[in-house]
């Protein structure tokens, strides 16, 4: 069986007056039903871009997209790249919905929740107001949120953070979407907030069987609940892999790096936090052998100059696990336990 | 909400008591003297101290100011016996330049300007706003760039040069309206036509300016909200970008244009000085400005400031009432 959702060598530049922004570049992945991809990365990675464009968000007048986003359905292959607009409208909010970083602001102001929800509905579903509203309380009862019947009636700015994402996550999941895309969806909000978030869409996935494509930066919130995880960097992904491999075996310095980052508690206190120094490279013109080479501090067991002339591909490095390194997945793992 | 409009409608009355309050104390300081304004310079101080008592100047501010409270209520007398001059309630005051109750030459203005502000309200908001929403949607196309021109000649032509150019190479030229019959009063309810003969250019001409700051201010207001995150939201909704800009865009970047349009149209009511004067037409401005200029006619200063600033006044009371129900956000409890 085919995956339910193929991205092939996924390209999006924008032109800028200082020349074209490579903001994702040959970006590819699998998605199946009811699984959980992680993309993970800083800021500027290429994260977001890569969704906007799955989704089919991006001005087409002011992005040059190539590549193909293919969408296995049931009755249907659809390529969200070479379609027109309108048939990927149609995709929009029915077979894939999104939730976004900030829940504070991306509820319209003026519109009661179970207005906006009932709007999501009724665009896919033939039915009067009341329906939409009746649905409305279904969906806000179904993600948590007490006294539905009542909340229904209210307005955005009388929920906190938590609960809005929660009408943030109502609203997409209202007429059972296939694909879930959640970009950063905790980022704005408190470490408790945070989990129950995350579990909320655990619990909806298992419901709905849908596939979420999970963007964020924060480890933690991927170890909770991803099956799989695209390590990205500076518009490319760098390493792809299950998430105990990522986790227990990282095949890529950057990797290596992000992990080593993150504040532990099972380890000694007093110590710095380990950072990746520099910055990641202008998009516009990217160095010619591996991107990160700049700031990698395996660079030095690499012979010659490979890291500075030589792109490295993105290989498979053990079973399903694939890395973009001049060094092998042992060698980093040997260096990486060193460095510690 | 009716507590909210009650507080309001409180606060209100006190602003429009200070405001009156204010106009008496900036008129006592006036180095003008309306009792010897009354008659000419060969005048004997009798005479003057006679008509001083005759106005109702010859007490304190204090009292003056009370005493043109309670005329609002219970109307006002002038003068004793064979020379006793009645003005009903509400009195504003009496002008003995044109021997006339201030009310009733306000009563006689109002009409006109009324008429002069609601049809250039409703020009430049219909004129302002589809030419606003048709350049954002077609940002940077010929639509757009037009419309920046219009904007540019809307803005920077004063009303004194624009309202000239219309009456003659417009009206006059090709004879729309007889010159002799600029400023005939028609009944707008038994004689539309003649109503829009009188009010259509002078309207255009005030709908100009403001239609050109209302196009650039909806343009802005547009592609700014376009930019939210509830715009992007309602795109990943599957709505179509004519839903989107229809239900969503326009329904936030309207909401800051009542205030303004209120708040515009309320300082219309006090009178349009230059529109008035140019096309000859017998309303609050043209009233006020003789008033100040010619005539030094103190109650009729009076009056119309007071009945400008509560218009003011008021309309901002409404156009926040009005916010209450348009941003769900403002609700109080």
């Amino acid at each position: 069986m085919k995956p339910f959702l193929q991205v092939k060598d996924l390209c999006v530049a924008f032109p800028t007056e200082d020349g074209q922004v490579k903001a994702a570049d040959g970006i590819s992945f699998d998605l199946n039903q009811g699984e959980t991809l992680a993309i993970v990365g800083e800021s500027g990675s290429g994260k977001s871009v890569t969704n906007l464009a799955i989704m089919g968000l991006h001005n087409k007048s002011k992005t040059q997209i190539s590549g193909s986003v293919t969408l296995n359905l049931p009755n249907q292959v659809i390529d969200v790249i070479s379609s027109t607009e309108d048939e990927v409208r149609k995709l929009r909010g029915s077979t894939m919905s999104m939730i976004f970083q900030d829940p504070m602001s991306s509820l319209h102001p003026y519109y009661s929740v179970g207005d906006q929800i009932s709007e999501a509905w009724r665009l896919y579903n033939s039915g009067s107001k009341a329906d939409g509203i009746k649905r409305a309380t279904e969906m806000i009862d179904l993600v948590g949120i007490p006294d539905a019947a009542k909340r229904v009636r209210e307005f955005p700015h009388q929920f906190s953070g938590g609960m809005r994402q929660r009408v943030m996550i109502a609203m997409a999941l209202v007429n059972n979407p296939k694909l879930l895309i959640a970009d950063e969806p905790t980022t704005a909000l408190d470490v408790t907030v945070q989990s129950q978030i995350m579990q909320l869409l655990k619990d909806m996935q298992k419901e709905f069987n849908m596939a979420i494509l999970l963007v964020t930066h924060d480890l933690g919130v991927v170890a909770q609940v991803a099956d799989r995880v695209c390590v990205m960097y500076a518009g490319k992904i760098v390493e792809q892999a299950k998430i105990d491999e990522i986790y227990y075996r990282p095949a890529q310095p950057y990797t290596v790096g992000l992990l080593q980052s993150i504040p532990r508690v099972d380890q000694f206190h007093g110590k710095r936090l380990t950072a990746i120094q520099g910055q990641p490279p202008s998009l516009i013109n990217l160095p010619q052998g591996c991107s990160f080479a700049e700031r990698c501090e395996f660079k030095k067991h690499v012979t010659g100059n490979l890291c500075t002339e030589v792109a490295p591909l993105l290989e498979e490095k053990a079973d399903s696990h694939f890395a973009r390194c001049h060094l092998s997945a042992a060698q980093i793992q040997d260096l990486a336990k060193v460095a510690k | 909400m009716l507590k909210y409009i009650s507080r309001r409608l409180s606060y209100t009355i006190f602003i429009l008591i200070l405001i009156s309050l204010v106009v008496f104390l900036i008129f006592a300081l006036l180095p003008a003297d309306p009792a010897a304004l009354t008659c000419g310079k060969t005048c004997n101080p009798q005479v003057i101290e006679a008509n001083r008592h005759r106005l109702g100047l010859d007490v304190s501010v204090w009292q003056q100011w009370w005493r043109f409270i309670v005329g609002l209520f219970q109307g006002r007398t002038y003068g004793e016996a064979e020379a006793l001059i009645k003005c009903p309630a509400p009195a504003f005051g009496y002008s003995f330049n044109r021997h006339e109750c201030v009310t009733k030459i306000i009563a006689d203005a109002f009409p006109i300007t009324l008429s002069l502000a609601i049809g250039a309200f409703i020009m430049w908001l219909s004129i302002g706003i589809s030419l606003g929403v048709l350049a954002a949607r077609f940002k940077g196309k010929f639509v757009d760039r037009a419309s920046t021109v219009f904007v540019l000649i809307g803005t920077s032509l004063p009303t004194f040069i624009s309202g000239i150019l219309i009456l003659l190479f417009v009206v006059i030229k090709f004879g729309l309206v007889n010159p002799l019959d600029l400023g005939n009063w028609a009944n707008p309810f038994t004689d539309p036509l003649g109503w829009l003969k009188t009010f259509f250019f002078p309207c255009l001409t005030l709908a100009f300016a403001y239609a050109a700051s209302y196009t650039r201010f909806t343009r802005s207001n547009i592609l700014e909200t376009s930019t939210e995150d509830y715009i992007r939201t309602a795109r990943a909704k599957g709505l179509s970008e004519k839903v989107v800009l229809r239900k969503h865009t326009l329904r936030a970047a309207l909401a800051p244009i009542v205030t303004i349009a209120g708040l515009d149209f309320a300082g219309l009511l006090g009178g349009a000085i230059i529109t008035e004067g140019i096309y000859n037409l017998a309303g609050l401005g043209r009233l006020s400005i003789r008033a100040v200029l010619v005539d030094y006619d103190l109650p009729i200063i009076l009056a119309t400031t007071l009945f400008a600033a509560t218009f003011v006044v008021v309309m901002n009371l409404i156009v926040d009432i009005l916010y209450a129900f348009i941003d769900p956000r403002v609700r109080v409890g």
